[in-house]
């Protein structure tokens, strides 16, 4: 993928008027988090990883995310959020059985754990499941394509999108409190916000970009 | 103090409760308290009402203003914004109701941060502050416009009613606005208008409709210690500068300083109804056990799940149906509002993340009839999703995941969007019931059945249409629309004029039982097509008002 925000790090703005001790203390707490389980069971977490490498893969570029460990997280407080379908059962019940069913159906599908698969072969065991086509009694009744939509994906993503590896990828300014934005219209910039690279001027938005934690 | 001990004290309010000895935390100064006044449980004060956003938080500073003893409930934290609320998307979920509740009908709802809050201000704390009244012709949209049922409320009347909310919050809003009968100036200027409102001004008026500046409650300029709003763009997850006119930082602290006590972390499991069948008090959860308030009239406001909810589980021998029930349309009814989004690429960069997430909109299809092979209308407004709640609008929509995510993901900075908020019509079939399952207080949770019907599915066609239209004449690139979003709850105890079609009379005041009011939107008979916030707080005024008057002649 292109590096749209050449050289822009929201953490460069970690000690400016941009970020209260609310949001430090909130994000560093996120970047300490191990990439290990608290919650899941080994297999389970081998398998909850691959998962996570194939809805997010993640490029060289920044830290990496540990996106299972944030899920993990989000089940070891048994976070939930505040709503289900009544074809999924509770949060940890759904991703235990979902990913205990994936397994399963590597395993009988191909002889092999889910994360010893090549990566199409699990793009495809994920497709199958997002298209409701995975089926059985490790299922217990709860529709694949529904966990993959409202369980799976929704919780991935929103692991992924709560770190600031992944706000310096689009180019989010991150947190904004107490100093906001003032320059509101189209193509203008605060001189803290990521400056996007254009051909042939990269040069110049990788400066701009190393500047927004000086302001 | 280290940042991992902050961290955890972030979410103090979520376990010890603030509003007690005397006195409750004063959320606009860090580390501030103020004075309140507290009931003893066996007093039987005038009021005791259950939930403090935009119904209960208002009446319970109506009602305390009028100088009757109230004592008001919320399940949730008290917060201390300046100091408590992060930039940030997860942590804030401190702020929703998360207890959970089970979804189903052919159009399951999503809730949580999507529309339900859980502190006290309930849902404003993370409301997007659109500030709307009602079309007047939707108070009577049976009798007038052919659809859903009247309301038992004059929309002269509620136009006053909408002024003295747009005051007590400051509104900021356009110097005239272009639909409906007219209205006073808003009491402060419109906002400046980021890129992501200047797409939809640019394809409105490429297209000849009308649009302007969203009347909004977060503040323009400054308001005692509070500064103007200064765009960070967090809006929906709480703001951390007190610029958001939320009942937290307006109606609470006038309540308190006129002497309602306030209760947080206490969670109302039923209402005690006497053999006579009047309501007694309430039993509320706090610091680990069970309680009972003494109270001379119970307020339910605990909005359109909460507020059904408590009522079956208040089942008793005498009212084994549930409270104020005899209708039998309690959790009846359940109206949201269709919240479809066309989303498209533009040319240049409009960084929706900057400024409140809808400052432009247009009403024109709330106002203009001609043409709709439906009822209702829905206006749209400009969007500016932070980035989980964008990736989870494009997973969810268009099933995207892997590399083709994070492509689209990337252009970020360069989409606009307009989202509709759109009438849907009241249907029975739609509704809270009572769940086997249990929640943390061994309550029956709720279970929550929704399903759009052809009149809706027409209206949202339609709107799809002219707001892909909006969005192509604004200049924007590979517009798509969403298949399915839903906003805002209301119904489930409508008002009415007949104890046969309706839970409350037009003043709140249930039918069955007397001394039993319900102040949120669950009154509402329909929805209209714009926010219910303001409509909610205007309703709950109105009722104060009318307590007083009623109190005065001797009829409470």
């Amino acid at each position: 993928m292109p590096d749209r925000y050449p050289g822009y790090d929201v953490l460069q703005k970690r000690t400016t008027p941009s970020w209260n001790d609310a949001s430090r203390s909130v994000i560093d707490a996120r970047l300490a988090i191990p990439d290990t389980p608290q919650f899941l069971e080994a297999e389970a977490w081998q398998t909850l990883r691959a998962v996570c490498d194939r809805i997010v893969p993640q490029s060289a570029g920044g830290p990496p995310v540990p996106v299972a460990a944030l899920v993990d997280r989000k089940l070891a407080n048994d976070s939930r959020d505040g709503y289900r379908p009544a074809s999924l059962p509770p949060l940890r019940e759904a991703w235990q059985r979902g990913l205990a069913a994936l397994d399963a159906a590597s395993r009988d599908q191909h002889q092999r754990r889910f994360h010893m698969l090549t990566t199409e072969l699990q793009d495809a065991m994920l497709k199958a499941m997002q298209d409701g086509r995975l089926d059985g009694p490790e299922w217990q009744g709860m529709p694949a394509r529904t966990f993959f939509s409202e369980r799976l994906t929704h919780d991935i993503l929103a692991a992924y999108y709560s770190h600031p590896t992944s706000w310096s990828e689009i180019g989010f300014g991150g947190p904004a409190s107490p100093r906001g934005y003032v320059r509101m219209y189209f193509d203008r910039r605060d001189p803290w916000e990521s400056a996007e690279a254009h051909p042939g001027k990269e040069a110049e938005a990788r400066r701009a970009n190393h500047r927004v934690g000086k302001t | 103090m280290t940042n991992q001990s902050t961290h955890h004290s972030l979410k103090d309010a979520l376990h010890t409760p603030r509003g007690k000895d005397g006195r409750a935390p004063d959320p606009m100064r860090v580390g501030g308290w103020m004075p309140m006044r507290q009931y003893r449980e066996d007093e039987e004060v005038d009021f005791a009402i259950v939930g403090t956003g935009a119904g209960g938080g208002t009446l319970a500073c109506k009602l305390a203003e009028a100088g009757f003893s109230v004592v008001a409930f919320d399940a949730g934290a008290w917060w201390r914004p300046l100091e408590e609320f992060a930039s940030d998307e997860t942590h804030q979920s401190k702020l929703y109701w998360t207890d959970e509740r089970i979804c189903d009908g052919d159009n399951p709802l999503k809730l949580g941060s999507n529309n339900s809050g859980k502190s006290v201000g309930g849902s404003t704390v993370h409301f997007a502050m659109v500030s709307l009244r009602f079309r007047p012709e939707w108070f009577k949209s049976r009798s007038v416009l052919g659809y859903g049922a009247d309301w038992p409320l004059d929309w002269r009347e509620m136009w006053d009613y909408y002024t003295e909310v747009e005051e007590a919050l400051k509104i900021s809003g356009p110097v005239t606005y272009p639909w409906g009968p007219p209205r006073p100036r808003y009491p402060y200027r419109a906002h400046e208008v980021n890129a992501a409102g200047w797409v939809l001004a640019k394809g409105c008026e490429a297209l000849g409709m009308a649009w302007t500046e969203t009347p909004l409650a977060t503040l323009s300029a400054p308001r005692g210690l509070a500064h103007p709003c200064v765009y960070r763009g967090f809006c929906v997850t709480g703001c951390s500068t007190n610029a958001k006119q939320s009942a937290l930082v307006t109606w609470i602290p006038r309540a308190v300083k006129a002497g309602a006590e306030v209760r947080d972390l206490a969670m109302v499991g039923r209402i005690e109804t006497s053999d006579a069948g009047r309501a007694t008090g309430v039993h509320f959860h706090r610091e680990g056990q069970w309680r009972f308030q003494r109270a001379r009239n119970v307020v339910v406001a605990g909005y359109a799940i909460e507020t059904p909810r408590l009522l079956l589980n208040s089942a008793n021998a005498r009212f084994p149906d549930g409270l104020a029930n005899s209708s039998g349309l309690v959790g009846r009814n359940l109206m949201a509002q269709t919240n479809q989004g066309v989303f498209g690429v533009m040319d240049e960069e409009v960084r929706w993340y900057k400024g409140p997430p809808s400052l432009t909109l247009t009403e024109h299809w709330n106002y203009h009839d001609t043409g709709k092979d439906f009822f209702g209308g829905y206006a749209f407004m400009a969007q500016g999703p932070l980035p989980q709640a964008w990736a989870s609008t494009q997973a969810g929509n268009r099933g995207l995941w892997g590399e083709a995510l994070l492509h689209e993901m990337e252009k970020y900075n360069h989409q606009a969007g307009l989202k509709i908020v759109g009438e849907v019509l009241p249907q029975e079939r739609n509704r809270v019931t009572l769940a086997d399952e249990k929640d943390q207080y061994g309550l029956p949770v709720a279970r929550v059945t929704f399903s759009l019907c052809d009149n809706d599915k027409a209206l949202v066609k339609h709107s799809v249409k002219s707001m892909t239209d909006t969005l192509s004449a604004a200049g924007a690139r590979d517009v798509w629309a969403e298949s399915d979003d839903t906003a805002h709850l209301n119904g489930t105890a409508r008002m009415g004029d007949d104890p046969r079609t309706s839970v409350v009379n037009g003043d709140c005041r249930s039918w069955d039982i007397p001394n039993l009011w319900i102040c949120d939107g669950s009154v509402f008979p329909t929805v209209g097509g714009v926010n219910p916030s303001l409509t909610i707080q205007a309703i709950a005024c109105r009722t104060g008002d009318r307590i007083r008057a009623l109190a005065a002649r001797g009829e409470l």
